[in-house]
C-alpha cells in the first residue's frame, strides 16, 4: 500500500475558515470554503458533515447554485469552477477557467453565467469582473472560455463587490471609488468620495452590499462609518446617508432577507444591528472574542453567521442570540507556549483566544475546551499592551496545570504564575494558587517533575527566569482545618549560578536530576538536597535547547547551542559523547522512546533529524520538509501503536509528531497515503447516512458477526455460546411481525436475560445440545411439525422457554400448551 | 460567547496571627474589671452552683464575690495571719481554707464564723481541699505532710508524709472518692488513695510544682512547675504525654474551660495560654500587667478571673451573643417566598424553562463594562470603599492603566477629588502590594496638575504630604538594605563552610567536571 520512504508531511487542524462568506444551503447546512476544501457543517449539532476535496488551490468563493439549491459553486485560485452536490459530496462539474479566480457571484437573473473576478492580463494588481458562459456539455471536466468583462478596475476582495436588486446592476468599491454598473441600460456610474482624510476619517471604502428588494447601497469605510447610496441612477443626484458606530475598520455588512434590518462587524467584535437607516436605532451582540471577519445570512433569514479570524463561526439567531459556535484550531498570532500534550485528553493544548488556552482534539478536529487564563476582559485596541499567556506545563497526571502570563511591556512584565487542579467533580481545572511576580524579570522556561509512580507531594515545579535565577516551587500542605483548600504552592528554593540568565530547565526521566541552561553552560542538580552536581558547556554560543535521553538512554543529556551545535554528553562520565554541526531550532523528546527530533533550520528550509542519543547517526532525515520555518513541534502519543512496515518509521509507532511552523500551520507525518487518510471518514459517513447508529443496530451487528464467527469456531469457546444462546432470542424478537408478537413487559424480562452472560459453566455436553437444539429450532421455522422433539427440548433447559414464545405461531401455541400439562415437578430440584 | 469579566481584585493574605474559631471566642469579651486586693491574690474559686459566685483569697481575707459585683458581698476575715486556698464543696455550701498558722478552717458560705477547725499541721497549709464524697478534706503544708480529715468529728484520719519539699498544690479525683493528688515542691507529683497507708504513684515533674489539675475524666493529669505544663497519662502508670513549654516564667495556675476542651494556664510571665487538649497546640493568648499568681474560670466561661502578684483581681465577662430576633422574624416569610417552588421536582412531562440567572456587578464593573473610565474611578475613591477595601481602589486604577484610559480618568477634577486622590495615593503608596501601581497613579497626577500647583492650598499639602511618604519610604529601604548586607556578609561566611565540607566529600566529580570542561 505504501512505499517505503514515502512519509509525506500532511496539513492538520484545517486552514482559516475565513477565505470566502459562509453559505447557509436550503436545509440546515452551512458551507464554508476552508484551504482548498470545502467544509459542510450541520447548522443544529455543529459537526463537521463533510469535507469536499478536489480545488488544487485556495477556495475563494462558494455560492449556491440559484437554480438548484441542492447544487454548489466554488471558484478557486487553480482557475476552475466547480459544481457541486453538497448532499453527496461529489462533484458533478468542473469548468476550467484558465486563470485565477479571486471571487464569485451567481446572480439568479443571469441565465448559465457565473461573475467571476480575475486579474487583467498583462497588468499587475488589476482586477476584472468577468461573466463565464457555463457551457452544458455531456463530461464531467468542461472549459469555460466564453468570457466576457463586465466591470474593470475592481477590488480582487469579494467583499468590494455586490449584485443589487434582482441582478439589475453591479457595484464595485474600490479605494474611493463606487461604480455602478446596470446590465440592462448599458450604463456605468462612477462616484468617488474625497480622498483628504477629513477629520482623521478614512474614506477607503472596505465592503460593500446591495439591497435585497430597494434601490440602496450599502458601503463600509475605513474609518468606521457605514454609507447608504441612494438615487444612484443619476449621475449627480445621488444621495448617500451616514451611520456611524465603529470606531475601526467596517469589514463586512449584511442586509437581512427583506431589507429592514442591516448587520455590520469589525474588529471589535461586536455584531451590530441597524433597524431603521433614518434613526440610529441599533442593536449589539458585543464580546464575539474575535474579529469579525464576514457575515452571511440565511435565506430564510432566522439565522445569521459570523466568521472569525480566530477561525470559529459563530451562528447567530434572527432576535440577535449567540446560538452557537462552530470553533476549529485558534490560529493565534504567536504561539508563545509552545505545543503541549495534555496527558489526560491527549488533546493539544496552546494558545487560543487572547488570555485563554485551548485544548484541542486532534482526532475530530475540534476544539474540546477553552481555559479563560488570564480571566481579564479583552479589550480590542491598538497599542493596548494587553496581558497574555506564555509558558504552560502539565504535571505527568494531568492534574496539575502552571500557567505564565505577562503582560507585553518589555521593561516592567507584569507576571503571574497560576497553579490550576484538576477537578475531577466538574472535569475542569481549578484555580489553586496565583503568584504575582513569581521572577523579577520574563520567565523563560517552566517544566514539572515529571513522576509517573510518585504520589503527589513529590510534585516540584521549576522556572527558569531572565533576572538570573531558578525558583523551585512545591506543594505545602496547610495545617488548618478550616482553611479551604489544603494544598498550596510556595517557593522551596533559589538557584542561580554565576548571575547568568536562566534559559532552560528539564528534569531526567526518575526526576532525580534537574539541568537548567544558564547562557552558555548547563548546570546539573540534585533535585533532593539542591546541590550543584557538574556542569558542562560547549563555546560558544549560548544553549538554546536541553533535554535528558529517556529509558535505555536515559544517562544522556542532549543540548543545542545557537551557534549550530547539537551535543550529547554523557552524564556518568561527565563528558562529552559526540557532537554533531547542525542549527537546531526545536529539540523534542519522544516521552514514550528513546527517540529524539531535532527540526533545523537552514538555507531556508526546515530538515528533520531523528535520533538516539546513544549513537551520533541519525535514524532518519528528513530533507525539506517545509519551506516555512518550524518553530515549535510536539509527540502525540497514540492511542494504539500503529502498524508500521517500513524499518524506517519505527519511531513513529508508538506517537505521532506535530509542528507548527510560523504561519501558525499545524502539520504532522504520516505514512499512510492521502487516500488512506481519507477514505475511512467518507466510508463512515455513508454507513452512519444509510443506518443511523443506535444500540440496537450495533447489538444486532454484533450478533451478526458473532454468528459468523461462530460457523468458523463451533462452540469452542464457552463465553461464545453463551453469547450465541442468546443470539437466537434476540433475533426472533427483531424478525418477529410487530402484530404477532406478545406485551412488550412480557417480553422485556426474555431479551434482558438473553443479554445476561449466566453465571455458572455449563458442562461441554449441555453445551452441544444448545448447539444442536439452535440448529433445530432453525428448521423449525420452516417445518413445524416437529413438535415432540421441541417439547423435549423445552422441558430441558428452561430459559427456553421464553425464546420460544417469541414466536407464537399456532403450533408453538399449542406445545405452550402441552408444556403447561407437563410436569414441573424437576422445578424443586434446583 | 464571552460574558463581562468583573475585574480581579487582588485578594492579599493578612499578615499576622490568624483569625481561627479560638480567636474569635476568646475575643469575645468586654472590657475587664480591675478590683484592688489587700495583698496578692494567690487562689480563686468559682462556686459550682448558680448565681456562681467566687471565692478570693488574697492576704488574711476571702473575699465572696458576685458575678457582676465589684464590691465582695461577704468575708471572711477570721485570720490571723494569711489565708491560703479558699475552696468551695461540690454543693457550694461549705467553704475550707488553711492559713498561715498551720490550722484549716471550714465556713458555712451563709454563715460567718468557722463551723470547723482543724489542727494538725505544723507548718502553713497551702493546699485544702473536698473530697468527691464531701465528707472528707485532704490538706498539704510546709511541713511536707498531707492530710486527710473527716468533717463531722473536725479529727484527722490520715497523714501522709510522703514529700520531701513543701506540699503546695493537689486536687481531688472526681471520679473516686477516695482518689486525690498533691504536687510539692519536691519535684514529684503523688496519688494518694485514702484506703492505703502510702502514696500510690509518683510522677516526677522536674521542676517544683506549682499547680496541678486532674481532666473530669480522670484519666489524663496535668502538672505545672518550673515553664512546663506537663500532660500525663494516670491509667498508663503515669505516662508523660507531651510536655509544653509555651510560658518563658513559672507557670503557676491552671484551669481547664467548661467543656474540657481547652487548658488555660496562667505564669509569672504575665501571660494566660490557652491549649487545645486534642492537640495541645497554644490557640489562643491573654496578656495581663503584672504577674499571674491565680486564675479561674466560671462556669460557661461567662468569666475569667485572674489574680495576681500586686493583688489586683481581674475580672472578664464575656459580651453577650448578638440575637436580633426580632429582625430574623421579620426575614422568615421572606425566605420562605423566596425558597418557594425550589424544591418543585419537575415531572417526566414537565417542560423546564430555565430563567436565566442574573449577575450582579458593582457599580465599577458596570461602569467599567460602558467604558466609562472617569466614572469608574470615581464610584471607586468613594469613602467606603476606598478606606476599607484600598485593593478594590488599585484594582481598578490597574484595570484602568490596562486600558490606558487612567490618564483621562484622573484628569479634569477639582480640588477637592484632587485632593481626595492625593490623600489615598500618600497613604497607600508605601504598601508594597499597591506600590507598582500607585506610582503609577502619582506620576500620572504630578504630570497633570502640574500646571496648577501653587493654586491651591489644600492640594499643595497633599503634594508635600506624599513628598514626605516617599522620602520616608526611601529611608526606611535604605535601612533594609543595609541590613540585608549584614546579614549577607553573615550568611556568606556559613555558606562558606559548608562548601568546603562539600568539596572534601565530592572532590572526584568536581575535578571531572573541570577537565572534561577543558577537553573542548
Amino acid at each position: 500500500m505504501v512505499s517505503p520512504g514515502a512519509l509525506r508531511v500532511v496539513r492538520c487542524g484545517g486552514s482559516a475558515l475565513c477565505g470566502a462568506r459562509a453559505v447557509f444551503s436550503a436545509d440546515s447546512y452551512l458551507l464554508c470554503a476552508s484551504g482548498d476544501f470545502v467544509k459542510v457543517y450541520s447548522v443544529s449539532t455543529e459537526e463537521t458533515l463533510r469535507l469536499m476535496g478536489g480545488h488544487a488551490d485556495l477556495v475563494t468563493g462558494i455560492q449556491l447554485n440559484p437554480h438548484n439549491h441542492m447544487q454548489l459553486y466554488s471558484s478557486s485560485l487553480d482557475g476552475t469552477i466547480k459544481l457541486w452536490d453538497f448532499m453527496d459530496g461529489i462533484p458533478i462539474k468542473t469548468f476550467m477557467v484558465g486563470s485565477k479566480l479571486l471571487a464569485l457571484y451567481t446572480p439568479a437573473s443571469a441565465e448559465d453565467s457565473v461573475f467571476v473576478v480575475i486579474p487583467k492580463k498583462g497588468e499587475r494588481d488589476t482586477f476584472q469582473l468577468v461573466s463565464v458562459k457555463l457551457t452544458k456539455g455531456a463530461g464531467q471536466d468542461l472549459e469555460a472560455k466564453e468570457l466576457s468583462v463586465v466591470l474593470d478596475g475592481v477590488g480582487s476582495s469579494m467583499k468590494h463587490i455586490a449584485f443589487g436588486r434582482e441582478g439589475e446592476y453591479v457595484v464595485s468599491v474600490k479605494e474611493v471609488n463606487l461604480q455602478v454598473y446596470f446590465f440592462k441600460r448599458k450604463l456605468l456610474n462612477r462616484f468617488s468620495l474625497s480622498t483628504m482624510k477629513t477629520k482623521g476619517g478614512d474614506n477607503h471604502f472596505s465592503c460593500v452590499m446591495c439591497h435585497p428588494t430597494e434601490d440602496c447601497i450599502a458601503t463600509g469605510h475605513a474609518d468606521g462609518k457605514i454609507r447608504l447610496w441612494r438615487n444612484f441612477h443619476h449621475r449627480k443626484e445621488y444621495t448617500y446617508s451616514t451611520l456611524h458606530w465603529h470606531h475601526d475598520i467596517v469589514m463586512d455588512l449584511a442586509f437581512s432577507m427583506e431589507g429592514t434590518r442591516l448587520l455590520s462587524g469589525g474588529v471589535e467584535s461586536v455584531l451590530v444591528q441597524w433597524h431603521n437607516e433614518s434613526s440610529c436605532q441599533k442593536d449589539f451582540l458585543p464580546r464575539l472574542g474575535s474579529p469579525i471577519e464576514s457575515i452571511a445570512m440565511s435565506s430564510d433569514g432566522t439565522l445569521c453567521c459570523t466568521l472569525h479570524t480566530d477561525n470559529r463561526i459563530t451562528i447567530i439567531n434572527s432576535n440577535l442570540r449567540f446560538s452557537r459556535s462552530i470553533q476549529g484550531l485558534i490560529k493565534s498570532r504567536d504561539v508563545k507556549t509552545g505545543l503541549v500534550v495534555d496527558p489526560r485528553t491527549k488533546a493539544l493544548v496552546l494558545n487560543g483566544e487572547p488570555g485563554h488556552l485551548q485544548f484541542y482534539c486532534l482526532q475530530s478536529d475540534q476544539q474540546l475546551f477553552s481555559l479563560d487564563i488570564v480571566q481579564r476582559q479583552y479589550i480590542h485596541q491598538a497599542g493596548l499592551k494587553q496581558s497574555d499567556l506564555v509558558k504552560v506545563a502539565f504535571s505527568a497526571q494531568g492534574t496539575w496545570l502552571a500557567t505564565v502570563e505577562e503582560s507585553e511591556e518589555v521593561t516592567d512584565p507584569e507576571l503571574q504564575l497560576k497553579l490550576w487542579f484538576y477537578n475531577e467533580e466538574t472535569q475542569s481545572f481549578k484555580l489553586n494558587t496565583r503568584i504575582n511576580t513569581p521572577h523579577d524579570n520574563h520567565i523563560t522556561d517552566m517544566c514539572f517533575r515529571d513522576m509517573d509512580e510518585l504520589e503527589d507531594d513529590s510534585l516540584i515545579l521549576v522556572t527558569t527566569g531572565r533576572d538570573c535565577v531558578f525558583k523551585v516551587w512545591v506543594m505545602v500542605e496547610d495545617t488548618d482545618p478550616e482553611a479551604q483548600q489544603s494544598v498550596s504552592w510556595s517557593c522551596d528554593f533559589v538557584g542561580s549560578y554565576h548571575n547568568y540568565q536562566a534559559t532552560n530547565c528539564c528534569f531526567s526521566e526518575d526526576g532525580s536530576l534537574l539541568a537548567v541552561s544558564f547562557e552558555e553552560t548547563v548546570t546539573v542538580w540534585d533535585s533532593v538536597t539542591w546541590d550543584l552536581k557538574c556542569t558542562f558547556c560547549h563555546p560558544p554560543g549560548n544553549i538554546r535547547n536541553i533535554c535528558f535521553g529517556r529509558l535505555t538512554c536515559s544517562k544522556y543529556l542532549i543540548g543545542a547551542t545557537d551557534y549550530g551545535f547539537l551535543c550529547c554528553w554523557n552524564l556518568l562520565t561527565c563528558a562529552l559523547e559526540w557532537s554533531a554541526h547542525l542549527n537546531v531550532v526545536v529539540l523534542q523528546p519522544d516521552p514514550l522512546s528513546e527517540h529524539i527530533a531535532a527540526v533545523s533550520w537552514l538555507s531556508k528550509e526546515s530538515s528533520l533529524f531523528v535520533f538516539k542519543p546513544n549513537e551520533p547517526r541519525p535514524i532518519y532525515i528528513q530533507r525539506n520538509l517545509c519551506k516555512e520555518k518550524i518553530l515549535l513541534a510536539a509527540f502525540v502519543p497514540r492511542d494504539e501503536p500503529e502498524i508500521i512496515r517500513s524499518e524506517k518509521y519505527l519511531w513513529l509507532r508508538r506517537s505521532q509528531l506535530f509542528f507548527l511552523t510560523d504561519t501558525q500551520e499545524l502539520m504532522t507525518l504520516s505514512t499512510k497515503s492521502l487516500e488512506e487518510r481519507l477514505t475511512p471518514s467518507s466510508k463512515q459517513l455513508a454507513v452512519e447516512e444509510s443506518l443511523p447508529v443506535t444500540p440496537f443496530s450495533l447489538l444486532l451487528g454484533k450478533h451478526r458477526r458473532q454468528k459468523a464467527q461462530e460457523d468458523i469456531d463451533l462452540g469452542k469457546l464457552v463465553v461464545h455460546n453463551k453469547h450465541e444462546q442468546a443470539s437466537p432470542a434476540v433475533k426472533e424478537l427483531l424478525h418477529t411481525p410487530a402484530h404477532v408478537l406478545p406485551s412488550a413487559s412480557f417480553l422485556c424480562t426474555i431479551f434482558i436475560n438473553s443479554l445476561l452472560i449466566s453465571k455458572e459453566n455449563k458442562s461441554a455436553e449441555e453445551v452441544a445440545d444448545e448447539v444442536e437444539m439452535e440448529s433445530e429450532k432453525t428448521e423449525d421455522n420452516s417445518d413445524e411439525d416437529d413438535i415432540t422433539e421441541m417439547e423435549q427440548e423445552d422441558t430441558s433447559h428452561m430459559e427456553l422457554l421464553g425464546e420460544m414464545t417469541c414466536k407464537l405461531s399456532k403450533s408453538q401455541e399449542k406445545e405452550l400448551r402441552k408444556i403447561r400439562k407437563t410436569d414441573y415437578s424437576w422445578i424443586s430440584a434446583f | 460567547m464571552a460574558q463581562y469579566k468583573p475585574v480581579v481584585v487582588q485578594a492579599c493574605p493578612k499578615l499576622g496571627e490568624r483569625i481561627t474559631q479560638d480567636t474569635l471566642y476568646w475575643r469575645g469579651y468586654k472590657t475587664p474589671v480591675q478590683i484592688k486586693e489587700f495583698g496578692a491574690v494567690t487562689k480563686i474559686d468559682f462556686s459550682p452552683v448558680p448565681p456562681y459566685n467566687y471565692a478570693v483569697t488574697a492576704s488574711s481575707r476571702i473575699h465572696i464575690y458576685g458575678r457582676y459585683s465589684q464590691e465582695p458581698i461577704k468575708t471572711f476575715s477570721r485570720f490571723r495571719d494569711a489565708a491560703y486556698c479558699a475552696t468551695y464543696r461540690d454543693d457550694g455550701r461549705l467553704l475550707a481554707a488553711g492559713s498561715e498558722d498551720g490550722s484549716i478552717r471550714l465556713f458555712d458560705v451563709s454563715g460567718r464564723a468557722p463551723l470547723r477547725q482543724f489542727d494538725g499541721h505544723t507548718k502553713p497549709v497551702h493546699l485544702v481541699g473536698f473530697l468527691s464524697d464531701k465528707y472528707r478534706i485532704f490538706s498539704g503544708g510546709d511541713d511536707y505532710s498531707s492530710n486527710l480529715w473527716d468533717i463531722p468529728s473536725a479529727t484527722e484520719i490520715i497523714s501522709y508524709s510522703e514529700h520531701s519539699d513543701y506540699v503546695r498544690c493537689g486536687c481531688a479525683s472526681k471520679v473516686n472518692a477516695d482518689v486525690f493528688i498533691t504536687g510539692s515542691y519536691d519535684h514529684t507529683v503523688k496519688l494518694f488513695d485514702a484506703r492505703t497507708k502510702s502514696s500510690v504513684m509518683t510522677i516526677e515533674h522536674g521542676h517544683p510544682v506549682e499547680s496541678v489539675l486532674l481532666f473530669p475524666s480522670g484519666g489524663l493529669l496535668v502538672s505545672a512547675g518550673g515553664r512546663y505544663v506537663k500532660v500525663w497519662d494516670v491509667l498508663k502508670g503515669g505516662q508523660l504525654l507531651v510536655s509544653l513549654k509555651n510560658h518563658h516564667k513559672t507557670v503557676t495556675c491552671l484551669c481547664l474551660n467548661s467543656s474540657g476542651q481547652r487548658l488555660l494556664s496562667g505564669s509569672l510571665d504575665r501571660h494566660v495560654k490557652i491549649y487545645s487538649t486534642t492537640s495541645y497546640k497554644v490557640v489562643h493568648s491573654f496578656n495581663y500587667a503584672t504577674s499571674i499568681l491565680s486564675l479561674a474560670l466560671s462556669p460557661e466561661d461567662e468569666t475569667i478571673v485572674v489574680g495576681m502578684t500586686n493583688g489586683v483581681l481581674n475580672v472578664k465577662h464575656r459580651k453577650p451573643e448578638e440575637r436580633n430576633e426580632t429582625s430574623q422574624k421579620k426575614r422568615q416569610p421572606a425566605y420562605r417566598t423566596y425558597v418557594k417552588g425550589r424544591t418543585y421536582m419537575p415531572k417526566q412531562e414537565d417542560f423546564c424553562v430555565s430563567k436565566p440567572v442574573k449577575r450582579v456587578l458593582r457599580k465599577y464593573d458596570k461602569l467599567l463594562r460602558s467604558f466609562q473610565s472617569s466614572k469608574a474611578l470615581d464610584a471607586v475613591l468613594e469613602p467606603p470603599i476606598m478606606l476599607h477595601t484600598p485593593e478594590v481602589t488599585v484594582a481598578v486604577m490597574q484595570e484602568l492603566h490596562r486600558r490606558g484610559t487612567l490618564r483621562s480618568a484622573l484628569a479634569g477634577r477639582d480640588e477637592k477629588q484632587v485632593n481626595l486622590l492625593l490623600t489615598f495615593v500618600a497613604r497607600r503608596v508605601i504598601e508594597p502590594r499597591f506600590t507598582p501601581v500607585l506610582v503609577t497613579v502619582a506620576d500620572m497626577i504630578t504630570d497633570i496638575y502640574q500646571p496648577v500647583v501653587g493654586q491651591s492650598a489644600i492640594v499643595d499639602k497633599q503634594f508635600l504630604k506624599l513628598q514626605e511618604a516617599i522620602g520616608k519610604e526611601i529611608d526606611y529601604q535604605e535601612e533594609l538594605l543595609e541590613v540585608l548586607g549584614m546579614m549577607d556578609t553573615l550568611f556568606a561566611t556559613f555558606t562558606k563552610k559548608t562548601e568546603m565540607c562539600l568539596e572534601e566529600n565530592e572532590s572526584n566529580g568536581l575535578t571531572e567536571t573541570v577537565q572534561t570542561d577543558r577537553n573542548y
